[in-house]
């Protein structure tokens, strides 16, 4: 655990556990553990109620751990809500799900707000992000659509140019278009910047291109996490008929339809199954609905969540070797 | 300058849609030796996929050895994939062009012909088939 420590990771989360209505409040999130390299695109995937929004506001400062710790660029961010705050708040953008933002300032006024509150202001490219969204400067926040006030929140964190940028649920309001330009200038100034970003969204397909690295959570839990490319290459998509013996390798999700069975598996043979089993590479939408289905199935053979340690799903990590 | 379009439904994973696109774009001479690829940022800009996609295709054609990076410059093209057999006024090219010209005048409508042309390449670039000598190599 001590080597989790180092400042390459933009975020870890060591037993990491929200709770939110006191000593006795359910809990949010429990048991998470994952590390995200900086650099990285990390997209955070989960259905409603995964927990999602409560990491973006434990990441972003916005309440503290109820147990266990998170690390931003190595800093802890303690149970008392102490730790750096100050010195990590400078280097962090958080656009919210909801958008907060000031209903009678206008546009321009916003923007100056981004420009005046922050030294790494970046004014071009926060109106690059604005201007695909053909906003006039003199409009209020209060007249302005879902959208429109999506787009403003997100020039204010990605005109701050942190070095890690949270963004939950940015797209949920775009539409395609904007969403595609969005997307292109928010990666191409990561690139440019190595920015860590992470962004969520509880559709799958939605982020397929844009991340490298996955947080799959489902219950409060971390079902998933690492790089893509080391997660797809743990698994295979197999099928085959049904009366055969299973080809070795952990069952993420199993089923068989009349004679085929197919299913996902964790860390199969290197060698392919022998015909007639075939054997595909998942794309990463299916190997997060696979982990999803499994992880719903095991939930609802062990409705008890509140349980600490027994009915603790385990996790599938892959930790890229940097 | 080369423009990727990629496609997300087409199953063919999107980096090797960027080698295979630039490999094409070489055969074509659409890319010459000297080209300049578009920067990861610019692929990144207009395609909205992850940079690092679009520099593993750029690292597998630089390990093809088709294009090398100058640092500080951008990533070049070093050689072409065009075949001067294959040229617009070669040989090869207009015993084709006549032989689709007879296939048309036989009643084989693009599809017909498509599904021959394709039929005979798997046969002829079946693994492990060479070419035989040519007939008039004595000659």
């Amino acid at each position: 655990m001590e080597k989790l420590t180092d400042d390459q990771f933009a975020v870890q989360a060591v037993g990491l556990g929200k709770r939110f209505g006191g000593a006795t409040g359910p809990w949010a999130l429990r048991h998470c553990d994952f590390a995200v390299p900086t650099g990285r695109i990390c997209g955070v995937m989960g259905p409603n109620g995964a927990g999602k929004s409560t990491l973006f506001a434990l990441a972003a400062m916005l309440c503290a751990p109820s147990e266990g710790e998170l690390r931003l660029f190595g800093s802890p961010l303690t149970p008392d809500g102490r730790g750096d705050g100050d010195g990590l708040r400078a280097r962090i953008g958080f656009a919210a799900q909801d958008k907060p933002l000031y209903r009678s300032f206008t546009v321009a006024d916003t923007l100056r707000m981004g420009r005046e509150l922050n030294p790494s202001w970046n004014q071009a490219l926060a109106e690059r992000v604005l201007r695909l969204a053909e906003l006039k400067q003199d409009a209020k926040v209060g007249s302005l659509s879902g959208g429109q006030r999506s787009r403003l929140a997100l020039a204010l964190a990605i005109g701050k140019q942190p070095e890690l940028l949270l963004l939950d649920e940015p797209l949920a309001d775009l539409d395609p278009l904007v969403r595609h330009d969005l997307l292109g200038v928010l990666l191409s100034d990561a690139a440019d910047r190595g920015t860590t970003v992470l962004i969520s969204s509880h559709t799958l397909t939605e982020l397929e291109e844009v991340v490298d690295h996955v947080l799959l959570l489902h219950s409060g839990r971390v079902r998933l996490a690492g790089g893509v490319d080391e997660l797809l290459d743990a698994h295979r998509l197999v099928s085959g008929p049904a009366d055969l013996e299973r080809p070795p390798g952990e069952a993420v999700e199993w089923r068989v339809t009349g004679r085929r069975a197919t299913g996902l598996l964790h860390h199969p043979d290197p060698a392919p199954p022998p015909a007639p089993w075939t054997q595909e590479r998942p794309r990463l939408d299916e190997l997060l609905l696979a982990h999803l289905r499994g992880a719903a199935a095991g939930h609802a053979q062990n409705a008890d969540t509140g349980a600490p340690t027994t009915d603790r799903p385990s996790p599938v990590t892959s930790e890229a070797a940097s | 300058m080369i423009e990727y379009r990629l496609d997300r439904r087409s199953g063919v994973p999107t980096y090797q849609q960027i080698v295979q696109q630039t490999e094409q774009a070489l055969r074509l001479g659409v890319l010459r030796p000297g080209d300049k690829l578009p920067t990861a940022r610019e692929v990144v800009e207009l395609t909205a996929v992850n940079p690092n996609t679009v520099l593993k295709a750029y690292r597998e054609l630089e390990r093809a050895g088709l294009v090398a990076p100058r640092p500080g410059l951008g990533t070049f093209v070093l050689r072409s994939l065009a075949r001067p057999e294959a040229a617009e006024d070669g040989p090869l090219r207009a015993e084709l062009t006549a032989w689709v010209d007879r296939a048309r005048g036989a009643g084989l409508d693009r599809e017909d012909v498509a599904a021959l042309v394709a039929s005979v390449l798997d046969q002829r670039f079946a693994t492990g088939l060479r070419p035989g000598p040519a007939p008039d190599a004595t000659g």
